[in-house]
């Protein structure tokens, strides 16, 4: 059998398939890159090198933990010359916490076991040569390998009386701060109508006496490691004290095993994750920003579903279709690739200063009048942060919910109301269970893109330091009109706003990281939720 | 022929003469949009019988079926004329809710429907759907209903599985328990059997054979010979007309209209 001359029996287009899965790879490239750079430079913030004694050619000496090495940008291609940085600490004797250096000036770099890196309050961290240390009773103990274990009860000591002070600042000088707030508005407001004040004036001492015991006390703790130092000397020579009280943790990095150095691995992701910030956010923890940002994109899930899911109803089920539905489908669509600053500015105006300003007006007049005119509702806070948010992605979640609903078989539909189903009962008992996974995916994709939003969070109610949490113990425990600190905008602060660009420069990466694994996180627990009810509905279509 | 021939044998015409007519369908004409699907159709359908429309694809007996139960409403652009009665009552006296006419005339699909629920929330749907919570009188009802369409003793012990584990026939066999839970007057069937075994099919041709006692029925069929088994009346449509009714007897052994002929011949269609 001939063939015919058309045939040349070569199939055709095969190469594509290679052409195709370099988009793939190229992507997938991408995606690697981005996390890999982001869970290297995330977990070196917590890991504690080795930290040299650099002496270079003009007679400097350093200590400190090298940051990062690179080429020189003003020398030739062919013949690099490196240069480094190295972060030294010890901010407020040497000006800058980072230095450059040049890598041909270093002269000799060694590292001697007896420095010590320690992390602290304020200042940044520093790097030294201990001496001695004087505990809480006084005593001058010369630091030795032998009394290093001592140092670092000290300095569990230190911290244990810190957060004695902060459990008497923050929570009973707080909420006494907050109740002597509501008695001078009361006190005000009586003054204003004419009423007695005797009984307002009573509390008002009352509180007042509750505030300086208060504040005795917790001088009293203070008091209580007054004494406690560290005696040290840096890398130039120069001498150096450091109230025990402001040493967050100590270690020598140059001689410690390496189960050590995990151990302070963990500490300090720990302490990352589960306290609170200091120095303007660039070190401690970052458990505000977690919570806050946890909190606000639950409630804008539980803004959007609903919201979304009766206006899919309608559109779907209800609305006839024709020109005004076809329109107002592009306006959804539409809504979905509106820059999400847009709708900041639309929380701002409306939500904020309209909303916000007629609730003050309508409910807290009296806060207004004898408050400084402090707004409580008129300005940013949680609420309207998720209210912005769920409006965001509310176009999101109409798309899922749409498709999904179109997707139940046309016979189940058919069969609830043959079966004398109203509408509505045929939606509510049919439809909505069948297309709950669908409905799920398309609060899952809100909720992704509603943790990792920021710019229309600036405007309408995220802050870099929120004094209190948005929901805490005092009535009526959620507080959807407090300002909260959000992952996100944690990141621009750091990365553009922070006084030390260099020591904000790993917290950038670390928190990154983290807003990844949260919403990671957050979407493994929705997927998981959305298989469930998949399951059940398994073979629904065939 | 085979097991079931024996019911070919068709009743007596006097006997539907002495029945009522239960639907009566009058110059009904059809429109999807522009496209006419029906044309001045009459027919009556007596109390427990069964009736089998047949006719080729896209003739309107479907059309029609969906017309019974007003599911034709669903789509958008129709429009009709002449009138469908059901026990004296026209089904567009604007008196008549529509889910109360779907309440009395249950409806089985071609392609068998059961919700994502259980077996037994399947069955009881109706009647839950109509305010029913009593336990006791849903309990019964997806009895009877399940004995009735021949699946009790297959699913008796798994009542609370999920519907979408039987097999295709048990499907449409649920399907029509859940059809005849809340005990409509008519059944309609929209080609019961058409993605069915013939075992399956077997089943519920013989359903159909019980039903009749309390239902009137009707069938849409595109087998012949499942005409012939299970109706006691067959209406033979060609491009949205009736072209004969009569008993079933009548149409297959001796058709007065040479197009019936050369369907049930097998000549076209």
């Amino acid at each position: 059998m001939t063939q015919p001359a058309y045939d040349n029996s070569a199939p055709k287009g095969e190469p594509w398939v290679w052409f195709t899965s370099l988009g793939l790879i190229i992507g997938l490239t991408m995606v690697a890159g981005l996390l890999g750079l982001v869970l290297i430079n995330g977990f070196s913030v917590f890991w504690a090198p080795a930290v040299p004694t650099v002496k270079l050619s003009d007679g400097t000496v350093m200590m400190g933990q090298l940051a990062q090495r690179r080429v020189r940008p003003d020398s030739p291609a062919s013949q690099p010359k490196y240069e480094r940085q190295y972060q030294v600490g010890l901010r407020e004797l040497n000006g800058a916490s980072y230095v450059w250096v040049e890598e041909a000036k270093i002269v000799q770099e060694d590292f001697a076991t007896q420095t010590m890196g320690l992390e602290r309050m304020e200042n940044g961290p520093a790097f030294v040569t201990p001496l001695a240390f004087v505990d809480a009773a006084g005593r001058r103990v010369p630091l030795t390998k032998s009394t290093f274990e001592a140092l670092l009860n000290e300095v569990e000591r230190a911290s244990e009386i810190r957060s004695e002070l902060n459990a008497i600042q923050r929570s009973k000088i707080g909420a006494v701060n907050a109740k002597m707030e509501l008695a001078r508005i009361d006190l005000r407001r009586a003054e204003d109508r004419g009423e007695s004040v005797l009984e307002i004036k009573a509390k008002l001492a009352a509180l007042d006496m509750e505030f300086n015991q208060l504040r005795a006390q917790s001088e009293k703790v203070v008091a209580k490691n007054a004494l406690a130092k560290l005696e040290a000397r840096d890398a130039r020579g120069r001498e150096v004290v450091l109230p025990m009280s402001t040493i967050v943790r100590a270690w020598l990095p140059n001689d410690m095993s390496a189960w050590d150095r995990v151990c302070l691995f963990f500490s300090r992701l720990r302490e990352f994750l589960f306290d609170e910030p200091r120095e303007a956010n660039t070190e401690g923890g970052l458990m505000p920003a977690i919570f806050g940002t946890l909190v606000m994109t639950v409630f804008m899930s539980l803004l959007v579903t609903p919201f979304g899911v009766i206006a899919a109803i309608y559109l779907r089920e209800y609305a006839k279709d024709g020109v005004i539905l076809r329109m107002v489908r592009i306006c959804v669509n539409n809504l979905a690739g509106v820059p999400s600053i847009v709708f900041g500015v639309f929380g701002l105006g409306f939500f904020v200063y309209v909303l916000g300003g007629s609730i003050d007006q309508l409910f807290f007049s009296d806060q207004l009048k004898y408050n400084n005119n402090t707004p409580v509702f008129g300005t940013g806070g949680l609420l309207w942060c998720s209210l912005t948010l769920a409006l965001m992605t509310l176009p999101v979640v109409i798309v899922a919910t749409e498709e999904a609903l179109s997707a139940v078989p046309r016979g189940m539909r058919e069969a609830s109301l043959a079966a004398g189903a109203s509408k509505w009962q045929t939606i509510r008992d049919i439809l909505l269970p069948a297309s709950a996974p669908g409905i799920l995916t398309g609060v899952i994709l809100a909720m992704a893109r509603g943790a990792g939003e920021v710019a229309p969070l600036m405007l309408v109610g995220v802050v870099k330091l929120a004094p209190t949490l948005p929901v805490d113990m005092v009535e009526p425990f959620l507080h959807f009109d407090r300002k909260f600190m959000h992952l996100g905008f944690h990141i621009y602060d750091l990365g553009f706003q922070s006084p030390d660009s260099d020591a904000a420069r790993p917290m950038v990466f670390a928190t990154t990281l983290l807003l990844i694994v949260l919403v990671v996180c957050l979407n493994l627990g929705a997927i998981t939720i959305r298989n469930r009810l998949r399951a059940r509905y398994k073979g629904a279509s065939f | 022929m085979n097991p079931s021939a024996s019911r070919i044998k068709v009743q007596p015409a006097t006997e539907s003469e002495g029945r009522k007519d239960y639907i009566r369908i009058q110059d009904f004409g059809f429109w999807y949009g522009a496209k006419k699907a029906l044309d001045a159709i009459s027919l009556d359908v007596p109390e427990q019988r069964v009736v089998a429309f047949i006719g080729p694809s896209g003739c309107g007996k479907s059309t029609l079926l969906r017309n019974l139960n007003r599911m034709n409403d669903l789509v958008d652009g129709i429009r009709h004329e002449g009138d469908i009665q059901i026990a004296g009552r026209s089904i567009y006296d604007p008196g008549i809710e529509v889910i109360s006419l779907r309440r009395r005339v249950g409806m089985v699909f071609q392609k068998s429907n059961p919700f994502p629920k259980s077996i037994y929330d399947n069955v009881v749907y109706a009647l839950r759907i109509m305010g029913v919570t009593d336990r006791a009188i849903l309990d019964e009802a997806c009895e009877t209903s399940l004995r009735k369409a021949a699946l009790w003793d297959e699913v008796k012990d798994r009542l609370n599985d999920s519907a979408l584990g039987l097999s295709g026939g048990q499907m449409q066999r649920l399907c029509i328990a859940r059809a005849i839970a809340n005990r409509p007057e008519i059944l309609l069937m929209d080609e019961p059997c058409s993605a069915l075994d013939p075992i399956a099919t077997g089943k519920i041709e013989e359903l159909i054979h019980e039903l009749k006692a309390q239902f009137t029925i009707v069938i849409v069929t595109h087998s012949m010979q499942q005409a012939a088994r299970v109706s006691d009346r067959t209406a033979f449509f060609y491009l949205g007309k009736l072209i004969e009714y009569d008993t079933t007897e009548k149409i297959f052994m001796n058709p007065t209209q040479a197009q019936t002929e050369a369907y049930i011949s097998g000549r076209f269609g």
